[in-house]
């Protein structure tokens, strides 16, 4: 399971040119790692294309945090 | 000019669409041509672009349908690996004075010629985010600016274009993605060639050029806004109407 929180973490650093230390769980895309709402759909899009799956837009809108992102993730696997 | 771009014209079977389908394939793009129901005429456009040494294939869609416009531009993504030009041209008519218009005859309208330009634009932005690049054209007219009399449903929806136009152009920009309208005036196409003869006249003496538009006349206006040379240029809405209105 750290295996998804590494690869989302890789893919948040990537994106957003924030340090590893920023991207813990609780971190907010928007308040703590600096994403404006456009980063974020674009986010969700490559963890789409790094997870295989597809993410609503209903369930997109959910996810606020890193962790929500994990926990999202790890659910459908 | 646009070798190895990917375009998609939405009802480029015929008038102005097909002028901007058959411009943009002699620049060089490969072309997607959308039709919703004139499926011969389509054929002859694709064969024609064939013809002229270029890359073309035809799709239907009702641009109205949010799923049909999915399966759409995934066909075109699949058979291209890309996309890097919308045109939004698809479009109806159904002209009635305000007092006798039906729901039907004004939701037709705003399905096909504003919602239809929402579904397209929604589902290019995926691939044109990822490429970070993109250049999207809406064709809007010119009576979205002005108003005109028996056409309530196609004014608001173009007026509605124009409008979508500059916030898509807002909210897409840092992902290099452009996104402009033209409002062409008095075409000749088989939408103006049903207007009456006398209607005709009395719209010629408010053009200052003169002359009804060919289709061309707009299509060179979109090659242009596709082009590096419009790098610099979106959320704008170019007139193309001989000076009608200023």
């Amino acid at each position: 399971m750290a295996d998804v929180l590494e690869r989302v973490t890789k893919i948040i650093v990537d994106r957003l040119g924030v340090e590893e230390s920023q991207v813990t769980l609780e971190a907010s895309f928007k308040e703590d790692l600096g994403a404006d709402s456009l980063d974020v759909v674009e986010l969700v899009m490559e963890l789409e294309d790094e997870f295989d799956m597809e993410i609503s837009d209903e369930e997109a809108e959910k996810i606020v945090t890193v962790g929500d992102a994990v926990n999202y993730i790890k659910s459908r696997m | 000019m646009l070798q190895g771009k990917v375009a998609l014209v939405t009802g480029a079977s015929r008038g102005i669409g097909r002028a901007i389908a058959l411009e943009l394939a002699r620049h060089g793009a490969k072309v997607a041509v959308n039709y919703a129901g004139s499926e011969a005429k389509a054929k002859e456009v694709v064969e024609e672009i064939e013809q002229m040494g270029g890359e073309a294939f035809m799709v239907q869609a009702n641009v109205a349908s949010s799923e049909a416009v999915e399966q759409m531009v995934k066909e075109v993504v699949e058979r291209f690996g890309r996309i890097d030009i919308l045109v939004n041209n698809a479009g109806i008519t159904r002209d009635n004075l305000l007092m006798r218009m039906k729901e039907e005859e004004w939701d037709d309208v705003i399905n096909t010629n504003l919602k239809g330009v929402f579904h397209c634009t929604k589902a290019v932005t995926r691939p044109m985010m990822k490429q970070r690049f993109g250049r999207i054209v809406n064709i809007a007219s010119i009576v979205g600016v002005s108003g005109n009399p028996g056409q309530a449903n196609y004014v608001a929806a173009k007026a509605g274009v124009i409008g979508f136009t500059k916030t898509a152009a807002k909210e897409l920009a840092s992902r290099n993605i452009t996104v402009n309208a033209i409002a062409p005036g008095f075409i000749t196409t088989d939408m103006t060639d049903r207007l009456s003869e006398d209607v005709r006249t009395e719209m010629l003496k408010q053009i200052p050029l003169a002359r009804f538009g060919e289709p061309e006349d707009i299509a060179k206006v979109v090659s242009f806004l596709v082009s590096d040379a419009a790098n610099y240029i979106t959320g704008q809405t170019i007139h193309v109407d001989g000076g009608m209105v200023m």
